[in-house]
């Protein structure tokens, strides 16, 4: 209990100074303070939280589906195949209302995580770090046929809006869709039982009565919706989903129920630090979180790959 | 017989070459043929220099799935002259004389690749899947700090650095042609000159020390050859991932052959037909623009997720 209030307190902290934070001071009077408070920095700092939070979920739900826990949905082509679908959407019908263009997005994403999903019961287990490299590939194969569809439509630009996660463009009402991934949140704690024992395997699960495909379904879909809506209001973060369960697994083991509440603050305190850094180290200018984020994820596991196991796992 | 089949491929080079440059020709033919070679030279040496990167990658890595570019040697180079720029600012780096400057960013790059790939080898040989992982976050690491450093950047430095960030065959950075064809020609050369000891490192560390090969000195020179190859073609072009996979392959499909005094020519060879076959298909029958670096990558991400998954067990 010690930890989640220790976490609360920080997470609650570092919110306060996201909040406080920014281009303009909220102290010199020369702006309305409650207006840029209401407006932009309180949206700004929830979007941040939010995203992290859901990430961090995906990342687990699929490590626990496929068994495997160096792989990420951002870094097994589910942001690429959500793309694919925000083009698909943006081609056919130009004007569909935002929630047209989530749920194609949604949809790309599911078809591209199933797809990863298909392709891993191919992969030999033996090795684990085949898997992971199997989904960079995958995923650099969707991003080559992103890139060619945008090519050749003139829409490059788009993509980049949304390869490079970032919140400067948060304002309010322009977030809200990110508080799905606090629903699916609650969705997934109440189904947290089932994902940890997807984690036993195919065999295991079936054996101990549960509907395995369904419960696959349930996750990936979820899994899916989450990374789709991080993808269409702020844009791809990679490693966030990663780092984060990587961390809490070695810090305290597997048992989901306990463990989802902490993971998700993990990963909003993650990405809402990376969106303070990078508002702070080339001030009034900003540099995107999904840019600070590579860097400190991509150090951060090189360091999960390399170093000794503290514990032997179980 | 490996000779035979090497001529062969020559002349299948000639071939598209030739139909390259004559194809639909009319109009001022001294002009539009000089275009046109400058651009076939281009594409010439990129394909060459892929194509034997890869080989002597693959020997001395003992392993057939790696390429340069995918373990980041390409996003190393970016990342160089990223910290070039904005070390020397944009007007200091483009004040620079193009050979020299050249000449100082492989040298960076030699160095570089040197530390951290000899590395890697030495400790990583006997966990090879490991190593390809860590090889690509190191060029996702990479690729992230090049990003976050041309944040830092203005409009008019990253303009700069942009040109080498993604591969593209239209626009060819043709004042450091003649430089790179010295350099391409030098390097293979030197690969030549070192056939016959990869020959014997490609039976793996231990028995080629066993007869007597120095092999981490060996390695250390085959990481030399391939760092200027790779930095003459992301120098040219951009970065190009899997090229030099689909020619290795190729080569290796081809020949049947283990010695590397035929394998390189082979595989330069290949890598260049690919370009100038591809090229000329998509500029001249398609009519389509940049697809070219997109289809290779796609075609090589599909080839190299076969590689992997009918590898066999160990």
């Amino acid at each position: 209990m010690k930890v989640a209030w220790l976490l609360a307190g920080g997470l609650l902290a570092l919110a306060l100074v996201s909040v406080s934070t920014g281009a303009t001071s909220l102290w010199n009077g020369s702006v309305d303070r409650d207006l840029l408070l209401v407006v932009s920095r309180v949206p700004r700092t929830c979007a941040a939280m939010l995203a992290g939070a859901g990430l961090a979920l995906a990342g687990v739900v699929v490590q626990q589906t496929v068994q495997n826990r160096l792989v990420e949905p951002g870094l097994t082509g589910t942001p690429e195949a959500a793309m694919l679908g925000l083009l698909a959407v943006t081609l056919l019908a130009p004007g569909a209302a935002l929630a047209a263009k989530m749920s194609f997005a949604a949809a790309g994403a599911l078809v591209g995580t199933i797809g990863f999903f298909a392709l891993s019961r191919y992969v030999p287990r033996k090795d684990p770090m085949l898997l992971p490299l199997v989904g960079l590939i995958y995923a650099g194969i969707l991003q080559a046929s992103l890139v060619w569809a945008a090519w050749t439509t003139d829409l490059m630009q788009y993509i980049s809006i949304w390869a490079s996660g970032e919140f400067s463009g948060v304002l309010q009402g322009r977030y809200e869709l990110l508080w799905i991934v606090a629903f699916l949140a609650v969705a997934l704690y109440v189904a947290a039982d089932r994902i940890t024992i997807l984690g036993l395997g195919e065999d295991y699960a079936k054996s101990l009565g549960l509907n395995y495909r369904r419960t696959v379904y349930l996750g990936l879909t979820i899994v899916a919706i989450m990374v789709a809506v991080v993808v269409v209001t702020v844009g791809a973060m990679p490693f966030v989903g990663l780092v984060v369960p990587n961390i809490v697994s070695r810090w305290r083991g597997d048992i989901l129920r306990q463990n989802l509440p902490i993971i998700a603050a993990l990963g909003a305190a993650f990405v809402l630090a990376s969106d303070v850094v990078g508002r702070l180290v080339r001030w009034p200018y900003e540099i995107p979180a999904a840019t600070i984020f590579a860097v400190l994820g991509a150090a951060l596991f090189l360091w999960l790959l390399n170093a000794p196991r503290a514990r032997p796992h179980g | 017989m490996a000779r035979q089949r090497l001529t062969l491929l020559t002349g299948l080079l000639a071939t598209f070459v030739t139909i390259y440059l004559l194809w639909n020709l009319r109009g001022p033919t001294g002009f539009i043929l000089s275009l046109r070679a400058e651009r076939l030279a281009a594409l010439i040496l990129v394909g060459a220099a892929s194509g034997t990167a890869t080989i002597i990658f693959q020997t001395i890595a003992n392993n057939r799935l790696l390429t340069p570019g995918i373990v980041g040697f390409d996003s190393l180079f970016v990342f160089l002259q990223t910290m070039l720029v904005l070390s020397l600012g944009g007007l200091g780096y483009t004040a620079l004389p193009d050979t020299p400057k050249f000449v100082a960013e492989t040298a960076c790059l030699v160095g570089a690749a040197m530390l951290l790939f000899g590395l890697l080898f030495r400790k990583g040989a006997e966990d090879v899947i490991r190593m390809i992982l860590t090889g690509v976050i190191l060029g996702v690491l990479l690729r992230g700090l090049a990003g976050f450093a041309q944040r830092l950047l203005d409009p008019s430095e990253f303009a700069i650095v942009q040109q080498a960030q993604f591969a593209s065959f239209n626009v060819i950075n043709d004042d450091q042609l003649t430089i790179a064809a010295i350099a391409v020609a030098l390097a293979l050369l030197a690969s030549l000159w070192i056939a016959p000891s990869l020959d014997v490192a490609a039976l793996g560390r231990t028995k080629a020390r066993t007869l007597g090969l120095a092999h981490d000195q060996l390695v250390l020179s085959a990481l030399a050859i391939i760092s200027v190859l790779i930095a003459v073609s992301t120098a040219l072009v951009g970065p190009i991932t899997f090229l030099g996979l689909l020619s290795a392959g190729l080569a290796h499909l081809v020949l049947r052959d283990h010695r590397h005094m035929v394998l390189i020519p082979a595989a330069a060879v290949i890598g260049a037909a690919i370009l100038v076959a591809g090229q000329a298909v998509f500029e001249r029958l398609l009519g389509l623009q940049s697809a070219l670096g997109v289809i290779v990558e796609f075609v090589g991400g599909l080839l190299f997720l076969l590689l992997v998954l009918r590898r066999p067990a160990r």
